[in-house]
């Protein structure tokens, strides 16, 4: 919930309900979703009452030991990335184009599986405490909502534990723990389902190039 | 000759202000901070309607007693109306909004031509907000967007100003000229985090923020010593979210459906001892408001009263936070008074007035 947004329209609605109908006199007992969620039509098909995202996810054990070991997973990350840096001749050899199908194959099923990775294409894992922001129902990639719960769980997902509430303790754990506090960029959509780590690697040897060599004119 | 008011185009009361250095917007809201006085501001609980005077009528109830107003942007996921149209309707009558935009409902196509259009209206101060999950409100079923969140947002109205571009680069002829907000709930977990956010939120751009409902005074005053500690107080203006609770009833209520707000036992139990629960909510309110008004980098209140609307103004009284200084105030200027009174005599008071008639009193 954010600072206005405490959503206190429902109770009028509430209150309408509790004159017309004798409600059990408990003041305003229901929020206005609850109410809509009420009135829909009944059915036997009745799905869990989650977020659509979370329909698509498994339980989060997983993530949670991923952030749990930040720290071996940093190390671990910085070795995998100075390897995928090595390749770049093979990779570019072989042609980067050539090479997404097969690494994104890889990247999806392996992110997928230790951090429920979304594939937005633009990994910020190592800024985010190894714990995936795009987990969060609001896909905020800067900080948590104001509508953390006081056990530290979702507003929207109750049983979830709120993903920047875990972020943070995992970045405590970083060596590189500063570096939540950049402030990211917006997603970019239009990279969603590519590979993050050929788009790294294929910058990182660009700037490893231009480094190498300055100034001699014609850099373009 | 009515003189005008101070933080008053003479021109007009819906034309912006005259530039000051170091101000980055026009508008009343920046230039009372700046001066260093205690600010006060509130929300329009919006109507769902589509009569412009249930706007101008609850926009009414705060005068002289607050120096901007915050427009909703749909707040808690229902539907009113939008913050922009608001927005429009209280620039035209002079008041201060304060332009609430969440990132909830609108792409960054949709949020930049608003803060364009803001601008253009006179809006001089944005709340840039994440927004409430769709779940939460009275239509479940919409499509969340998200597709910014609060800090990007901040960031984006901050290029707009400072580099005069859109987020892709595209320049624009004139940039927005606007005082900056955002929100920050120092009540919700990771509460050693949040100083920091808030840290974070400076440098995306935040120049004010509203706090989350503050029922916590303790908690509170942690919050502040660490951001004091960051350096965070120079650099911003926090204003301390406050409001009235009618019953410990609407306390119990609030504390389990209505996520981020924190409510201590001790506040309930103070409202249930009580003879007159909605008088005892309104006190202490007030109480609140005198011990955080103390605390260094405090630079002013946000005073939520929802559905309570008219207590604002005894609030702000009894705490006696304006130390006597009145807010702008729309009065009404003396030529309108002059064609109102006349027009009053015509229709109401039974007169036949022929133009001989009138020839004859004039002399």
């Amino acid at each position: 919930m954010t600072v206005s947004g405490w959503s206190l329209w429902s109770r009028r609605a509430a209150k309408k309900m509790s004159e017309t109908t004798p409600v059990k006199n408990d003041g305003p007992a229901v929020t206005q979703a609850t109410q809509v969620k009420k009135a829909a039509p009944k059915s036997d098909y009745k799905p869990a009452d989650v977020s659509p995202q979370r329909r698509v996810q498994r339980s989060f054990a997983i993530r949670l030991w991923s952030i749990r070991h930040s720290r071996l997973l940093e190390w671990f990350y910085a070795r995998f990335a100075d390897t995928f840096l090595l390749l770049h001749p093979l990779w570019k050899g072989l042609g980067y184009g050539r090479v997404e199908a097969p690494i994104k194959f890889v990247e999806k099923r392996v992110k997928g599986f230790m951090f429920d990775c979304r594939m937005c294409g633009q990994c910020i894992l190592s800024s985010t405490g190894m714990s995936c922001p795009m987990n969060c129902p609001k896909q905020l990639r800067n900080g948590p909502c104001g509508g953390v719960r006081a056990n530290g769980n979702c507003e929207v997902e109750p049983d979830m534990p709120c993903v920047w509430v875990k972020a943070w303790e995992g970045s405590k754990n970083m060596v590189n723990s500063d570096k939540i506090l950049t402030v990211q960029k917006p997603v970019d959509q239009s990279l969603r389902e590519t590979s993050a780590w050929l788009r790294v690697t294929a910058q990182a040897a660009a700037a490893r190039e231009a480094a190498a060599a300055p100034k001699t004119g014609a850099a373009a | 000759m009515i003189g005008h008011q101070r933080d008053e185009n003479p021109a007009g009361i819906h034309l912006p202000l005259d530039p000051l250095p170091g101000h980055t917007s026009r508008g009343r809201l920046e230039r009372v901070l700046r001066r260093g006085e205690f600010a006060v501001t509130t929300e329009l609980n919006p109507p769902d309607s589509a009569d412009p005077e249930d706007v101008y009528n609850r926009a009414k109830i705060f005068d002289g007693w607050v120096d901007a107003i915050n427009a909703v942007d749909a707040s808690g996921a229902n539907c009113h109306m939008s913050s922009v149209g608001i927005c429009a309707l209280l620039t035209r009558m002079g008041y201060a909004p304060i332009m609430q935009i969440a990132c909830r409902d609108k792409n960054r196509i949709a949020i930049q031509g608003d803060v364009l259009g803001g601008a253009a209206m006179g809006v001089a101060n944005m709340l840039c907000l994440t927004g409430d999950g769709v779940q939460a409100g009275d239509q479940p079923g919409a499509k969340p967007v998200f597709d910014l969140d609060s800090m990007s947002l901040l960031e984006t109205c901050r290029i707009m100003r400072d580099n005069g571009k859109f987020l892709s680069g595209r320049k624009l002829t004139t940039p927005p000229q606007l005082f900056l907000g955002a929100a920050v709930n120092p009540f919700a977990p990771p509460f050693d985090f949040r100083p920091i956010h808030l840290g974070k939120k400076i440098a995306a751009g935040a120049q004010f923020v509203q706090t989350q409902y503050c029922f916590d005074v303790p908690m509170f005053r942690t919050f502040m010593q660490k951001a004091r500690d960051l350096g965070h107080t120079e650099k911003v203006f926090v204003l301390c979210g406050v409001g009235p609770l009618a019953s410990a009833k609407t306390a119990k209520w609030i504390r389990s459906n209505v996520p981020g707000i924190h409510i201590p036992d001790a506040i309930i139990k103070r409202l249930e001892g009580a003879q007159d629960q909605k008088k005892e909510g309104k006190q202490l309110c007030t109480d609140i408001i005198n011990e955080v008004k103390e605390i260094p980098g405090v630079a002013g209140i946000h005073v939520m009263a929802y559905r309570q609307e008219e207590y604002v103004a005894e609030i702000v009284d009894e705490s006696g936070v304006l130390k006597g200084r009145q807010p702008w105030k729309r009065e009404i200027r003396r030529d309108d008074q002059m064609v109102a009174d006349r027009l009053d005599h015509i229709l109401h008071d039974d007169i036949t007035e022929t133009q001989v008639d009138m020839v004859k009193t004039a002399h």
